[in-house]
């Protein structure tokens, strides 16, 4: 029997030294607070090996979408490593040359010239954990139906 | 000319994205890094040391490091300690507004005004520690 989807995982990269870093902080912030406010929880992903045995469990037990600001992709690989695969796995570099956005150039201070990146990144993660609520209501219903 | 003298100092800040406190020692280090002392303060991106990337692993070992963490979980100088070096300066935000209690941040996705100025009293306060490190000193 599955696990009924009661929050999705977000694990953002949040790089402090890349200004995709910042699009995935401000993008992930704008999905927990208002297009996905009631289905999302923020993973912080320093604590994976802070000894956040609760981000890690919770990881553990629910499904995780990791959001990489770069290729190197720390917050796929580390959610991986310390907990376990996540159902969805973005890049931010992919997002914004997939819609033609280009990536912004600086670390903070964004406005209205950073804002098309910021909501593309936001509105791909919302589909994301749309298709994976989706996906997880489809299995239960397919468990019930039994 | 010292070698001591051009010492880079990695400024490591909480990658928090649930509390203003990270939000502050986030924008304190870009602060140091970008008005304060650029050049000298350089900064790298936390989560790569949970993937133990070797270029950041290495970074961290070679420099002197202040940490800015946003809660007492210490994220930030967990991470380093995690590589086996001790952090030469850590550091929680909360206690620059205890000290300037006047500026309240507010917000997580952006600090308010009393935000962003309390990160600039940071950061100038905290050059001195830097100005330190980067002479090969201890604070």
């Amino acid at each position: 029997m599955g696990t009924p989807v009661a929050k999705i995982g977000l694990v953002p990269c949040s790089g402090e030294a890349l200004p995709a870093g910042t699009v995935c902080r401000l993008a992930c912030r704008r999905v927990l607070d208002t297009l996905m406010s009631g289905q999302t929880v923020a993973i912080c992903l320093p604590l994976f090996i802070a000894g956040g045995e609760e981000e890690r469990g919770f990881a553990a037990r629910h499904p995780t979408i990791t959001v990489d600001g770069c290729e190197k992709r720390c917050a796929a690989k580390a959610t991986e490593l310390f907990s376990g695969k996540p159902v969805r796995a973005l890049l931010i570099p992919d997002i914004l040359a997939q819609r033609g956005i280009p990536m912004p150039t600086r670390l903070r201070g964004f406005g209205a010239e950073e804002e098309a990146a910021v909501q593309a990144v936001a509105e791909t993660i919302a589909q994301a954990v749309e298709g994976v609520v989706a996906q997880a209501q489809a299995q239960e219903n397919q468990h019930g139906a039994v | 000319m010292g070698e001591k003298a051009s010492r880079q100092v990695v400024v490591l800040a909480c990658s928090g994205i649930g509390k203003t406190w990270g939000a502050l020692a986030r924008e304190t280090a870009l602060e140091l890094v970008e008005r304060v002392r650029p050049g000298v303060a350089t900064t790298a991106c936390l989560p790569l040391l949970v993937i133990n990337d070797p270029d950041a692993r290495c970074l961290v070992m070679e420099h002197p490091v202040i940490t800015l963490d946003g809660c007492p979980k210490a994220c930030a100088r967990k991470s380093v300690e995690a590589l086996g070096k001790k952090v030469d300066h850590p550091v929680e935000s909360i206690q620059f507004y205890t000290a300037h209690r006047e500026l309240k941040p507010e917000g997580v996705a952006q600090l308010n005004a009393a935000g962003l100025k309390l990160a600039q009293v940071a950061a100038n306060e905290l050059a001195a520690i830097v100005d330190r490190l980067a002479a090969g000193g201890q604070t």
